[in-house]
């Protein structure tokens, strides 16, 4: 379970979150809406101690991830990835040393090992002969599907989600809405997707958070967001119209 | 009130420089205590070494080689007008070991490598490859510097080996083909006036060099911001205050070893 108690993050003068209070049970699909620029992104961030807080805390099973030592931090990574907006992939590395990356790092499993737990990944993630490629050699949608082999690399228990849709063509989108759906029906993991694409929050998520000047004005199920009553939530819905 | 302005202006520019300057202590200290807690991949730093110490051998050789001839042609019509032509071989071997080999390989390897390692992390920095680092449990202090910091520290001194024989050899070809030395009289008094203490003082001033290049230019890629033209600055910044950081510190570890 994660816990979010009086969450507040403040950059210089800028207030991006304000005290905020947030419970995530374990295996949820949970989507954090919002426009561009509002902390979603950072909200994520601080869920694996990529951006510490100004104040509050954060708890994963029950731990205040502050207090964890550099062990700690890393036991942390291991269970909750993040796919990044950018993809993030090593440029310097091909498909598979990047997926290969997080085994590498965190086990003394063998060569062949390695490469049976990549090829079971990118298998996945529908990508297997991409793994001599060079993340350069891949189109948008396919570097995203490595980002997110990349992370199921180490099993992780959840999985935050930055953007996973935004730039790609409806097609792609589509396609990675699904995997991302089977990663939670197939492997139960706990999902946070932070997105402004409403499409894949539908169809991916069962409960959606509005993030506006720092706080959560709704939460609900996707059907009793498009139902909203409060004007900012039913103007992010509906584009102004 | 424009003194005021100014005074203010200059005050803070003071502290931001401050501030900077404390934290890049802070990444070094951060750098050798994971070093001596033994977190070292070797594979890297091997990747490092070759990379910085081997790329950088043509350019420094080069270098060393013009300076030591350029500087051998200044000096050694003076000397020979002045009877003290001999000479020539003790000044280039103290000038080459003490000052201009070390120079050389640290202004070279700060122009080459420090603009390479800043653009290369601030790079993985603005497209969050740095956070995708620790994000997958990999410390950026264990992965990216480290390796950096090792092989400058370790490949300087060797450069700077290679840069001061082959600046000495420069100078001995000038001094002896154009200005008219004896051989033998550059050879003896280079063997005479110069010490061993010469060398190794040196040696050590530029594995100080390696470790500042590496850390600074490791601070300038971590803290880029922006895109594109973010990285052009951070480069650029990296450059300029390396280069100023090991005049500096050349000057104060001179005094030290030499005085």
């Amino acid at each position: 379970m994660i816990q979010l108690n009086n969450l507040t993050k403040y950059f210089d003068k800028l207030t991006v979150l304000k005290g905020i209070n947030l419970e995530i049970a374990d295996g949820e699909s949970l989507a954090i809406i919002g426009p561009s620029g509002c902390g979603k992104s950072t909200l994520l961030k601080l869920l694996i101690r990529l951006e510490e807080p100004t104040s509050g805390s954060v708890n994963i099973d029950r731990q205040d991830i502050a207090r964890l030592s550099d062990e700690g931090l890393m036991r942390l990574r291991k269970k909750v990835g993040m796919v990044f907006q950018s993809s993030a992939l090593f440029d310097s590395m091909n498909v598979f040393e990047n997926v290969a990356f997080a085994l590498r790092l965190h086990t003394d499993l063998r060569e062949r090992e390695i490469h049976r737990k990549v090829m079971e990944k990118l298998a996945m993630v529908e990508l297997e002969g991409t793994e001599g490629k060079m993340p350069d050699e891949l189109s948008g949608g396919m570097r995203r599907r490595v980002s997110v082999a990349r992370t199921l690399a180490s099993d992780p228990k959840v999985i935050l989600y930055d953007e996973p849709t935004t730039g790609l063509d409806p097609i792609t989108s589509v396609t990675i809405e699904d995997l991302m759906i089977k990663l939670s029906r197939e492997l139960k993991v706990t999902s946070i997707v932070v997105t402004h694409v409403l499409q894949t929050v539908y169809r991916t998520t069962n409960r959606i958070l509005m993030l506006h000047e720092g706080k959560f004005i709704e939460t609900g199920t996707p059907e009793e967001t498009q139902k909203s009553k409060d004007p900012v939530v039913k103007k992010f819905i509906t584009g102004g119209l | 009130m424009p003194y005021k302005r100014a005074a203010e202006a200059v005050g803070e520019r003071t502290i931001r420089i401050l501030e900077e300057f404390g934290k890049v202590i802070t990444l070094a200290g951060y750098t050798l205590r994971d070093i001596f807690k033994g977190k070292v991949n070797v594979k890297l730093v091997l990747e490092q070494m070759v990379k910085i110490g081997v790329g950088s051998l043509p350019l420094a050789l080069i270098t060393a080689a013009f300076v030591g001839m350029v500087f051998a042609l200044q000096i050694s019509s003076e000397f020979v007008r002045f009877g003290a032509g001999r000479f020539v071989g003790g000044v280039m071997s103290i000038a080459m070991a003490r000052e201009l080999g070390p120079a050389i390989t640290g202004i070279v390897v700060a122009a080459r490598v420090a603009a390479s390692i800043t653009a290369e992390i601030g790079t993985m920095k603005v497209t969050e490859q740095v956070d995708a680092l620790e994000a997958l449990g990999a410390s950026p202090v264990r992965y990216l510097i480290i390796p950096r910091f090792i092989a400058t520290t370790i490949m300087l001194p060797l450069l700077t080996i290679l840069t001061v024989i082959t600046g000495f050899l420069g100078g001995y070809a000038v001094a002896v083909y154009v200005s008219g030395v004896n051989p033998v009289q550059y050879m003896e008094t280079a063997q005479n006036l110069a010490k061993l203490w010469d060398v190794y003082g040196g040696l050590i001033k530029t594995a100080v060099f390696g470790m500042i290049i590496a850390v600074i230019a490791c601070y300038k890629g971590l803290t880029t911001k922006g895109g594109a033209k973010g990285v052009g600055e951070s480069t650029t910044s990296s450059v300029v205050t390396t280069l100023i950081s090991l005049f500096i510190v050349n000057y104060f570890l001179s005094i030290l070893f030499f005085k």
